[in-house]
């Protein structure tokens, strides 16, 4: 086991300089994180001008809470692995004595460091924006968010793993991906908050995954009641089913994988 | 002449090898239809609890949506196929070839290329504006007027492109800026009113003018627009255009090629 953890730790060193190197780049992918914020501006000015049974400071607090899950949860290994299979490089870390998706986790974990005090200032920003805005989460609070967001990243991660796996038949992994991220933008609660889609859409949404991912953790940060055991009982149960999948077809995906040039 | 002779050449070259991935026009097709139904969902949020985006009707809302799909496609056609590459030349040096070559350097990296993928695009955008504007009652002379906002739309999204595409040849390891600018695009979907005034519309405005790119041409479709605006979009255009490149020469003069 400790040798195990001895790769982690390597990988994790690995990642911490790799990201400070790399520090503007990486600031770059959280200002390109803007749907929410272009979704608040909306909501907050119709809500302005009309009753629509939420006020612009509710509608604010609650898109700056989706932004930062959003920011916490993000998953970007899927570009990174279609490069590694179509190019090749994947090869020398099939060599690794350790599975190469352990990097992927570590280094999406080192990105994240690295990432939240950027993404605090422009939280920050917004709510000096709109100081109507500005709520105080309890600690009670942030403990159980920074829970409801590591288990909604780790249902979005394992469930990129296996639909990265598709990169060992086809060319088109990441377009599916592509896909499967505009369906979760408009069920998750990123586009609205769950409260304003017709109920029919609503109830039809709450079969799916996605406002777990989004919806459920952006509630808690805000102190909303939600069915703590419901949320994390789905989150886990996609969790596994999407480990099940990848472990299937990343078995049968090596066994199909020929390196490039091979 | 010998410039519609060398775009002939250049298009049906990269035609031909786009036309080997043939089955990439069904995942873009349903790339964009996915991406429109889920925009005229957020759209209908809005719109069935009785409210509007910024006083705009559902039909002009639409208006504004197909200009957003139109302008999308063409970018996907044209810019992007090239502008998507200039940060590859400065990093790994092949951009010393194209300098080499007798022709305008930056004609060339704007224009070598072509992609069909922007096609559903610009069909289903043209499609979702003849709805509106037909639904609306326009008069056809709306879409000769509105050609005029639209070219201004297409030069001043190709010039900041451009240019931001030009500042990695100080900034390599900020590949991904033109990233972050296509994602800020997005706001092009809403009309600008639909911002709440101060931050946003300056930013919508200024810093990244969407106003200019979605509103100004789906207003002057809808025959509501002000002279004043028509002309600054026009101006904005011709002067970004003429800064793209003034910057660009000025950007090669820091090229220092790659591994020296």
């Amino acid at each position: 086991m400790t040798a195990f953890w001895r790769k982690l730790k390597a990988f994790a060193d690995a990642g911490f300089a790799s990201w400070s190197e790399y520090r503007a780049e990486l600031y770059l992918w959280a200002l390109a994180g803007v749907i929410p914020i272009i979704m608040m501006g909306v909501w907050r000015q119709t809500a302005t001008r009309h009753d629509i049974g939420m006020s612009p400071s509710e509608l604010t607090r609650y898109f700056l809470a989706v932004f930062m899950v959003r920011q916490l949860t993000m998953v970007w290994l899927i570009w990174e692995f279609e490069q590694q299979v179509v190019t090749g490089t994947l090869s020398p870390q099939l060599l690794q004595p350790i599975h190469p998706f352990w990097r992927f986790l570590v280094w999406h974990l080192t990105e994240r460091v690295a990432r939240t005090p950027f993404a605090l200032a422009l939280l920050l920003f917004w709510l000096w924006v709109f100081p109507d805005a500005v709520w105080l989460p309890s600690l009670k609070d942030l403990g159980l968010t920074a829970l409801g967001v590591a288990a909604a990243f780790l249902a979005r991660f394992v469930i990129q793993c296996a639909v990265a796996t598709i990169a060992f038949w086809s060319e088109r992994a990441s377009s599916i991906e592509q896909l499967w991220f505009t369906v979760y933008m408009a069920l998750s609660g990123m586009i609205a908050p769950l409260e304003m889609f017709p109920p029919s859409v609503r109830s039809f949404a709450e079969l799916t995954p996605f406002p777990y991912m989004v919806y459920f953790p952006a509630r808690i940060l805000l102190g909303m009641p939600v069915d703590l055991l419901k949320g994390f009982a789905v989150l886990g149960a996609w969790s596994l089913a999407g480990f099940v999948v990848f472990r299937l077809l990343w078995r049968r995906g090596l066994r199909h994988y020929s390196a490039m040039g091979a | 002449m010998k410039l519609f002779k060398l775009l002939g050449l250049f298009w049906s070259t990269s035609l031909a090898a786009e036309m080997e991935y043939r089955s990439n026009f069904v995942m873009a097709t349903l790339s964009t239809l996915f991406g429109l139904g889920a925009t005229l969902f957020a759209l209908s949020l809005f719109y069935r609890r009785g409210a509007d985006l910024g006083g705009w009707s559902w039909l002009e809302a639409l208006l504004v949506l197909g200009m957003f799909t139109l302008l999308h496609g063409l970018s996907r056609t044209l810019f992007e196929p090239n502008l998507s590459r200039i940060v590859e030349h400065v990093r790994t040096g092949t951009l010393d070839f194209v300098l080499l070559k007798p022709i305008d350097s930056q004609l060339w990296l704007s224009t070598r290329r072509l992609s069909p993928w922007g096609v559903p695009d610009i069909v289903l955008g043209v499609g979702l504006i003849a709805y509106a504007a037909t639904t609306l009652g326009l008069e056809p002379l709306s879409f000769l007027v509105a050609l005029v906002p639209v070219a201004s739309s297409l030069t001043i999204l190709y010039s900041i492109w451009f240019t931001v595409a030009a500042t990695t040849i100080w900034y390599v390891k900020i590949y991904n800026i033109t990233d972050v600018l296509q994602a800020w695009l997005d706001a092009g979907r809403y009309p600008i009113e639909s911002f709440p005034p101060g931050v946003f519309r300056f930013i919508f405005t200024f810093v990244v003018p969407v106003a200019f790119l979605t509103t100004v041409p789906a207003r002057a479709m809808l025959g509501h627009f002000e002279v004043r605006w028509l002309l600054y979009a026009v101006l904005l255009a011709a002067g970004l255009f003429v800064f793209s490149r003034v910057f660009w020469r000025f950007a090669l003069r820091f090229y220092t090629s790659a591994s020296s």
